[in-house]
Formats: C-alpha cells, sequence, structure tokens
C-alpha cells in the first residue's frame, strides 16, 4: 500500500510533455496482486475471442440466434452497465444544480466512472456490430435513421461521452500541470454538466424505448409502454448504488490518497446516498406497482415466470429499499453498503429480465450465452478497471487538487 | 480550446435540429387510403406446396436451392439463404399451405429501427435492405413483429437477409419471381388497393371456400403482402393476435418528447441551479 505514496500533485511546468507521459505510463506498486493474476488471463483470452469474433463471425462465438439477435454483450455490457454509469449524472445534479456541496469530493472519482463505463461498455457494442465498418453512417449523416431510437441512444451516447471528459478534464489539465487550460476547462464545468444531465436522461431512458417496438416478444410483466421512464428512475438507484458500492471499495484501495477530510465526511455522504437510494426506489416501486394494476396482470403472476417477477420486486427493490431506510435512520454503514450491493442484483436482474431472459421467454430455442462471451464481458469490465486505476493513481481525483488550483483565482 | 468549445456546441445544435427535423421523417405514416403501394396477394385455397416460388426466389437471389420438403405439421422457418418457405398444416379442412417471407409493412418496425436507413420502405412499396448502410445491429430484427430479418451470424461481412419483393427485377419492369414462376397462380402482385379488392371479391364470391378476413389488411397497420385462406389463420401459424396500430407508433411518443425534453431541460436545470444558489453560500459557513 506504501507504494501508492507518491508526491502529491506535483506541479509538471518544464518537464518535456512526453518524458513526462513516458514515465507516467510504468506500473506502480506491486505487479503480482491477485487482482492482476486473476484479470490478466482473462483479458488475454478476451482479446483472442474478441480476434476471432472479428475474423469468424459473430456466431462462432455468441449464441444468438435468429429469434434472439441481442444477448449478454447488449443486455448486460450496455443496457446494465450504462445503468450503472448513472450515479454521474445523478452526482453532477446534486452537486452543481442542487449545490449539495457535501458532496463535492466525490464528483470526480464518479464521472470518471461514468466516463470510463460509457467508454467500454458502450464501446463493446462495437464487438456486437455485424458491420462496424459502417458505424460512421449514422454520425457522419450520410444516412439518418431519425426515426429510430437507436440512432438517438447512439448520438447520446458520443455526445454524453464528450461531455463527461469535459466534466473530468480539469483534473487531466491539473496532472499535466496546464494551469491555463484548467482555468478554461473547468470555466466549461457548468455548461458541460447540464448538457450531460439532458443526454442522460435521455438515453437512460432511450435504452429502454429501445424495446418499445419489440411489444410482442418481451413477457408482459416486463413489457410496458412506460419502459422509458422505468429504465429511467431505476438508473437513478443504480448509479447511486454503484458509486456507494465503488466508493467503500476505492477507499480501501486508495486510502492514502484520500485526505483527513474527506475520510471523515465519507460516512455522512453514504448515508445520505442512501437515503436517496430509498426515496428513488420508493418512487420506482409505486410506479410498478400502477403499472401492474393497470395492466391487469393478475393471472400471470401465479406462473413461474410470476414468481421470478415477485423475486425481483420484492427481493431486490422492496427489501433493499427498506434497508436503505433502515440504514439511513439507524445510520448504519454497512447495512447501507448491504443493502447498495442488493439493489444493484436487482437491477442487473431487471435489466437481464427486459433484454435477455423475458425476451421470447417462450422461444423453442432459448439464448443461454456462451462462455466466451461470458469472458468477453469480463474482460471488458477488467480492463476498465485497470484504466481506472492508472487513472485515479496519478490524477488528482481521490486526493487534493494540487495548490496552484487556489492560488491563481 | 475556445475552438473546441464552439465546435462542441454546433454538434449539440446540429443534434438537436436533427431531432427535431427526425420527428417529421419519423412520421411516414400517411392514410391508408393514399398509399399506392404495391403488394402481393398470396391466397392459400389455391396453393399447392408444390415450393416452386422457394427455387424460384432462391435462383433469383443466388442463393441455394431449396432441399427440404414440405411436410405437414413441420415448420420450416426462413433464414440467412431461405428467403422465403411453404409450410403444410393439418388444417380443419385437411393439408393446407402457407407460404412465409417479409410482411413489407406499410409501416415496417425494421425500418424505424435502422439507425442508417439501411432497412428501407420504397416508395413502391417494396422493403429492401441496403449493405453500404447497414452496420449489423440487428435492431431490425429485434423490432419486427415477424421476425423477418435474418442474420448471418457465420459470417466476418454480414448481410441482413430478408425477402426484398425482387426490388431489383421491379425495376427492370418484372414481377417478383415467385409470382411469376406461381404454376397455381396462388401469387398475384399488383397495387395493394387492387388487391384488396380482387381479394375481397373472391372472398365475396365464394364464401364457403374462405375466412372472411385478408390478413394483413390491418396487422401490424397494414402489410404489403395480404393473405386469404380457406381456415382461420391461426391454425396457419400466423399471430392473430397482433396489434392492429403499425409497430413504430409504440415509440413514437418517446421519440416526440425528445425535442422537448432537449429545450425544457436545460432551461429548467439553469433555474434550479440559480435559485439554489444560497445553499452554496449557506453550506460554506457551515463548514
Ligand atoms: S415484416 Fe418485418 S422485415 Fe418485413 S417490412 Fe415488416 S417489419 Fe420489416
Ligand atoms: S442491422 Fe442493419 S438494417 Fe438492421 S437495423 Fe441495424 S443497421 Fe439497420
Amino acid at each position: 500500500m506504501n507504494s501508492l505514496n507518491y508526491t502529491i500533485a506535483k506541479d509538471n511546468d518544464g518537464k518535456s510533455i512526453w518524458k513526462f507521459l513516458a514515465g507516467e505510463m510504468k506500473p506502480r506498486g506491486s505487479f503480482l496482486t491477485p487482482f492482476n493474476i486473476i484479470s490478466i488471463p482473462i483479458m488475454i483470452l478476451g482479446l483472442v475471442l474478441i480476434v476471432i469474433r472479428f475474423w469468424k463471425g459473430l456466431g462462432s462465438v455468441t449464441n444468438l440466434t435468429q429469434e434472439v439477435p441481442w444477448g449478454l454483450w447488449i443486455g448486460f455490457d450496455v443496457v446494465t452497465g450504462v445503468a450503472f454509469a448513472g450515479g454521474a449524472y445523478v452526482l453532477t445534479f446534486m452537486v452543481y444544480i442542487l449545490n449539495m456541496q457535501k458532496y463535492h469530493s466525490i464528483v470526480r472519482i464518479t464521472v470518471l466512472n461514468g466516463f470510463l463505463a460509457y467508454v467500454f461498455y458502450a464501446g463493446a457494442l462495437l464487438l456486437d456490430l455485424g458491420r462496424p465498418w459502417n458505424v460512421i453512417n449514422p454520425i457522419i449523416g450520410n444516412s439518418f435513421g431519425t426515426s429510430s431510437v437507436l440512432f438517438l441512444v447512439a448520438w447520446h451516447f458520443l455526445l454524453y461521452m464528450i461531455a463527461q471528459l469535459i466534466e473530468f478534464s480539469p483534473a487531466v489539465a491539473e496532472w499535466l500541470g496546464a494551469r491555463k487550460a484548467r482555468k478554461i476547462l473547468s470555466g466549461m464545468t457548468v455548461a458541460a454538466v447540464i448538457f450531460g444531465i439532458t443526454l442522460s436522461t435521455l438515453h437512460q431512458s432511450g435504452l429502454g424505448a429501445l424495446y418499445l417496438m419489440a411489444k410482442d416478444k418481451i413477457h408482459p410483466l416486463w413489457y410496458n409502454e412506460f419502459i422509458p421512464i422505468m429504465f429511467f428512475v431505476s438508473s437513478i438507484f443504480a448509479g447511486l448504488s454503484m458509486v456507494i458500492f465503488e466508493g467503500s471499495i476505492s477507499h480501501r484501495v486508495f486510502f492514502n490518497q484520500i485526505s483527513e477530510e474527506n475520510h471523515k465526511s465519507h460516512n455522512s455522504i453514504i448515508i445520505g446516498l442512501s437515503k436517496i437510494c430509498a426515496v428513488a426506489m420508493f418512487a420506482y416501486f409505486f410506479l410498478q406497482v400502477l403499472v401492474f394494476v393497470h395492466g391487469k396482470r393478475w393471472d400471470l403472476l401465479f406462473t413461474p415466470m410470476g414468481y421470478w417477477y415477485l423475486l425481483e420486486m420484492f427481493g431486490f427493490v422492496m427489501f433493499p429499499m427498506l434497508l436503505f431506510f433502515y440504514s439511513y435512520r439507524r445510520k448504519n454503514i454497512n447495512l447501507v453498503k448491504v443493502a447498495a450491493i442488493l439493489t444493484m442484483l436487482g437491477v442487473i436482474l431487471n435489466r437481464l429480465n427486459v433484454t435477455v431472459i423475458g425476451f421470447k421467454w417462450d422461444a423453442a430455442i432459448r439464448y443461454i450465452p456462451t462462455w466466451m462471451e461470458l469472458v468477453v464481458t469480463l474482460a471488458v469490465i477488467f480492463t476498465e478497471i485497470w484504466i481506472f486505476r492508472w487513472v485515479v493513481n496519478r490524477m488528482p481525483v481521490l486526493r487534493e487538487s494540487p495548490s496552484w488550483v487556489n492560488d491563481k483565482h | 480550446m475556445a475552438l473546441n468549445r464552439k465546435d462542441f456546441f454546433k454538434v449539440l445544435g446540429v443534434t438537436g435540429v436533427t431531432l427535431a427535423i427526425g420527428k417529421e421523417a419519423g412520421a411516414v405514416p400517411k392514410k391508408e387510403e393514399s398509399i399506392e403501394f404495391k403488394g402481393i396477394l398470396y391466397d392459400s385455397t389455391r396453393c399447392a406446396g408444390c415450393q416452386t416460388c422457394e427455387s424460384a426466389c432462391a435462383e433469383a437471389n443466388g442463393l441455394p436451392s431449396p432441399t427440404a420438403a414440405i411436410e405437414a405439421g413441420v415448420i420450416r422457418n426462413t433464414d440467412e439463404v431461405h428467403r422465403t418457405v411453404v409450410n403444410a398444416f393439418n388444417s380443419s379442412k385437411g393439408e393446407t399451405y402457407l407460404k412465409k417471407q417479409c410482411m413489407h409493412c406499410n409501416e415496417p418496425a425494421c425500418t424505424a429501427a435502422c439507425l442508417t436507413q439501411a432497412m428501407y420502405k420504397t416508395k413502391e412499396g417494396a422493403v429492401i435492405w441496403r449493405g453500404d448502410k447497414c452496420m449489423g445491429c440487428r435492431y431490425c430484427m429485434v423490432s419486427c413483429p415477424f421476425d423477418v430479418p435474418k442474420f448471418e451470424y457465420h459470417s466476418a461481412n454480414p448481410k441482413i437477409e430478408k425477402c426484398n419483393m425482387c426490388y431489383s427485377r421491379l425495376g427492370e419492369g418484372k414481377i417478383p419471381a415467385c409470382v411469376e414462376n406461381c404454376p397455381a397462380e396462388a401469387l398475384m402482385y399488383g397495387p395493394r388497393r387492387d388487391l384488396i379488392k380482387e381479394a375481397r371479391k373472391r372472398i365475396v364470391e365464394n364464401p364457403d371456400q374462405y375466412v372472411d378476413h385478408i390478413y394483413g389488411e390491418h396487422e401490424a397497420g397494414g402489410t404489403g403482402f395480404l393473405y386469404i385462406a380457406g381456415v382461420p389463420f391461426e391454425e396457419l401459424g400466423l399471430n392473430t393476435s397482433i396489434q392492429k396500430e403499425s409497430y413504430p407508433s409504440l415509440s413514437k411518443g418517446f421519440l416526440y418528447s425528445v425535442p422537448t425534453i432537449f429545450v425544457l431541460w436545460p432551461a429548467i436545470l439553469l433555474g434550479i441551479r440559480e435559485s439554489t444558489k444560497n445553499n452554496h453560500l449557506k453550506s460554506d459557513e457551515n463548514e
């Protein structure tokens, strides 16, 4: 752990930028950590599988069928991953729009997390494209399919990544010691935040809207015309649960980088988030009940899919919601973490139920992902964590900004 | 940096506009009366299950000739090398045949889904696929209520395969290969309106022979491919609970709300930010 303790926020003026970057590329700390030992082989295997996939076609590594054309890579990597990245827009909303300064210290790490999640999980979308060389078509305007929800989602992903990059860029500037750039970039933060939140609202719900036309293919307990709203509301607590989860891990792994003051405020931040989660989950549960009652789905409840639905709603929405609420009242940090993990499982369950498990649930041949699809998914996640670690170890994400930041104001 | 910022907003502006335009561009629907689309009428009572249409289709489109014979009760499906198949059903009136292919919907889910307009409803009515635009996302497959588009999963340069009503032949003044070669005249090509008239006529003139239903007249908002038959369509494996509205109408509400949110949200967010500025001061004092 001590090896993580380097000079904090050096001012790099005067040093050649290439020399500096080359130095920063080198790994730091001990290399043979358990995480590295597990992740490296999986990442290499994943890379091999990706090569095979582009060489022999999607069918060589996936179990996708003519009836189930979207599997784990879309249902989990993209649809679920992006929900978890929702923490960035919720937190920037709280800090920059509602001015809840208490949460300021975790904005950077959350935005970084969100940004990387988009780059990697949404980037995993490219693996799933059959004709990826045409991916620029909807961007360059060769052919605008403006009536397509996917068109909208694709554009919003792209723009949101830019917005998040701008939100995060002051940290990069501080790392590079670029004082002027930092000033300009941080001046753009609020505009980026506002566009970012707008874009998030639209594409978090847009991911749900993608499935609106698959009306006859999704199990009626999970299909309703409000999927977009459901996806939006659940992305709030999905994102915040991820913030709680990731925050408590970062807190341990990057312990030395965090200032005394921020250590102290960490618990009160988590407690605060737990209250917001509880409220958002209550709204979500309430909406689900409304839709259910309105849709008159009673007869479906007492089927295997019905029990599955009840498990999702009560075991992974209602229960963690109560847990969040209880631990907020009791200020119990550990229970908050348990609730966050349960909530995340619930969100995974929900997204997979809409996109994979409930999709063509009555088909003769069911889609079950191959081990290769799983390995590629894991490889993508691990690569993201590697980059995340690399950035956090170098840039002022968790640690304080260099002193010159405040000097010049 | 200042330039970047400007570009960034320019991009945002352009998207905002295209999204706003999308509202109109997405709304292709014309009233059914005004549609002069061409289509195909298939009369199941005339079909003898000879599979000539299958071979003709394969030949016209450079696909391998079908080898499997028809067997009652065994459902064969279209796939990446079969754009059309004929199946036999043990119906209440004995062995009955039904041809399957793309329905060429009036308002196709696949074209509304496609973000590159690779799936394209031509003005003549045929729904075609354009490989130079397609990025292989398979959203068309997810959206098509009839599960028609098929994907070449085992190719590095995969195509989406589906019936395109022999669009290139139409351009040469010919008619679709299946229609041209059907020895039993079970298939008929022409303006959709005339086909519906013809179908009605057959039903009215032979009420015992036909069920009183033109499948595709209203299904999924109307389709270019129309069916008439002697037995109820659910006996022939067609989805009769399919909605009467077009499928793109399902996501229209969402798409329409997009420009509104794009305009209103930033304004609201700025407003809230202004009104909470004092919180900032307060919390500063607390610290
Ligand atoms: S049947 Fe499917 S593929 Fe054919 S036009 Fe309709 S939506 Fe498109
Ligand atoms: S797979 Fe091709 S044709 Fe189908 S929706 Fe995607 S881009 Fe369009």
